[in-house]
């Protein structure tokens, strides 16, 4: 009976928990299009989410596009067929590593900080004395960092994208062996329009994902310091899972067989 | 006898299994100070959260200007809450902004105020609780428990509210700040002459701030009275709570 109540009891938490969340993003989409709009708070999460997550983005760009290139250099080396590395690179980075790195990396640095900084302000009683004072919570402190994210990500990808198809270049011209010309010649032949507008969307996905928990979590952290550390981990944990997740939906949405 | 400015009929709130408020009347006379006081967990925030809708009853009404308000949304919702200011017990500060910012946020947000009149009310109100302009520039992590709780004061009142909530308005502070903040909380009070509800287990503080009292104990009002009559008031449990005693009929939940 004891394996049958926990079972029952597990189940139940799922739907509780998932009835919340879905509660909870009800809210903060329709408070996106619903009066008012805090424009310079969306200024302000535009410049914490996008700008000051380029140098990690980037640098993390830079490397997976330099190691895609050796690998498939040595991997397509059995085949005879290295010269393949300049379109697998692009097709790789732009359909999914450019957007997959990009949100892991700003998961783990904004998702985190969100949930710390509203699990604070739960926690500190900031959330009550908002509500006190007139001011929707969820339209003050969600809506601004949702909309910032879905702004921010697509333009992350974008520069993402670049950065590590040059990562690419760097490698293959500096130590593969490739002719600059004919490797960016390449590279601009086979990539076509829909290998980097599907990554766009699914960067626009990821950063809904990435501001949607660092905001549930911490809005959901209860009991001081400890509750909102748990609240940041499961705030980073939530993000990436639901990232891959997502990640392996859209590709089998946007690319049918 | 005129409508209460506040009050709650049989409003319960459970969280889970534990039974938070079982039952609560009572009722906020204008123009009255009236303590609740009780032992800790026994359901006082609670109470003041229903009031102020951050929670909902599960069962009971509660009425603001004769008015319910229980269930209540939106614009509605917001009209009811622009009567009241509220000292939180941490004081509740937005780190993230200045003091005076913190001050007119309500004056911002919720009335519309234009930022430069609404930074010159805000100069004002600070004045009012004793903090000259100088202070209103910095951040409230540079400010003292005590400045903290005054800025706090000043942004509970910067909006002109009918009613002042304080929960535990002395907690945290030591003896001489928390007298200081009691003789605050009374002359702002008898300035504005508005109607306040405090919370608090400090009897020192109560005693100072009301004149009336009601005791919470175990989800119920067990009694209620003005301040004068607390020392004969032949209740068991509030003769235990006044005198600080560890033995009497209330046992104090060590485990939640």
């Amino acid at each position: 009976m004891n394996v049958l109540a926990s079972i029952g009891r597990a189940t139940l938490g799922f739907f509780r928990e998932t009835g919340k969340l879905s509660l909870f993003t009800g809210d903060a989409v329709s408070g996106v299009v619903r009066p008012p709009v805090y424009g310079w708070l969306i200024a302000q999460q535009l410049m914490r989410i996008g700008y000051y997550s380029l140098p990690v983005v980037g640098l993390t760009a830079f490397f997976t596009g330099g190691v895609l290139a050796l690998q498939i250099y040595i991997g397509g080396n059995r085949y005879g067929a290295e010269s393949i590395v300049p379109q697998i690179v692009a097709l790789g980075i732009t359909r999914e590593l450019g957007p997959v790195i990009a949100g892991l990396m700003v998961a783990g640095r904004v998702a985190a900080a969100i949930a710390a900084e509203i699990g604070t302000m739960r926690v500190t009683e900031q959330i009550d004395a908002l509500t006190t004072l007139s001011t929707n919570p969820v339209k003050y402190l969600v809506v601004p960092r949702l909309v910032a994210a879905v702004i921010s990500m697509p333009i992350l990808v974008a520069i993402a994208d670049s950065i590590g198809i040059f990562g690419g270049y760097v490698v293959g011209t500096a130590s593969l062996g490739f002719n600059g010309g004919i490797y960016l010649k390449n590279t601009v032949d086979f990539i076509t329009q829909q290998d980097v507008t599907s990554g766009l969307i699914k960067a626009a996905v990821f950063g809904f994902i990435i501001a949607l928990m660092g905001c549930y979590n911490g809005f959901n952290s209860r009991g001081g310091a400890q509750g909102v550390g748990a609240a940041t981990t499961n705030a980073v944990v939530s993000a990436s899972i639901l990232i891959l997740a997502a990640n392996y939906a859209l590709t089998s949405l946007l690319f049918p067989r | 006898m005129s409508t209460p400015k506040v009050e709650l009929r049989g409003v319960k709130k459970r969280f889970g299994d534990k039974v938070v408020l079982d039952g609560v009347d009572l009722a906020l006379d204008p123009g009255h100070s009236l303590v609740v006081i009780g032992g800790s967990g026994t359901g006082k925030s609670v109470m003041i959260k229903c009031v102020l809708g951050i929670l909902t009853p599960d069962e009971g009404n509660i009425f603001v200007d004769g008015q319910e308000v229980t269930g209540l949304r939106g614009s509605a919702r917001d009209a009811v809450l622009r009567k009241f200011g509220m000292l939180f017990q941490g004081a509740a500060l937005f780190d993230s902004l200045p003091v005076w910012e913190n001050v007119a946020f309500g004056l911002i947000q919720g009335h519309g105020m234009p930022r430069k009149q609404a930074r010159e009310v805000a100069i004002e109100k600070l004045a009012k609780v004793g903090l000259g302009s100088d202070v209103a520039m910095l951040s409230p992590a540079e400010l003292s428990g005590g400045m903290q709780k005054r800025v706090g004061l000043a942004r509970a009142i910067a909006a002109d509210p009918e009613i002042i909530f304080f929960d535990e308005p002395t907690t945290g502070l030591d003896p001489i700040m928390a007298d200081i903040i009691n003789d605050l909380i009374v002359s702002t009070v008898k300035d504005l002459g508005v109607t306040t509800l405090s919370i608090t287990h400090d009897m020192v503080s109560a005693r100072k701030i009301s004149d009336h009292i009601a005791m919470l104990y175990k989800g119920k009002i067990v009694w209620a009275g003005p301040t004068a009559d607390i020392d004969g008031s032949t209740n068991a449990f509030v003769d235990q709570f006044i005198h600080g005693r560890a033995e009497g009929p209330i046992k104090m939940e060590v485990r939640a």
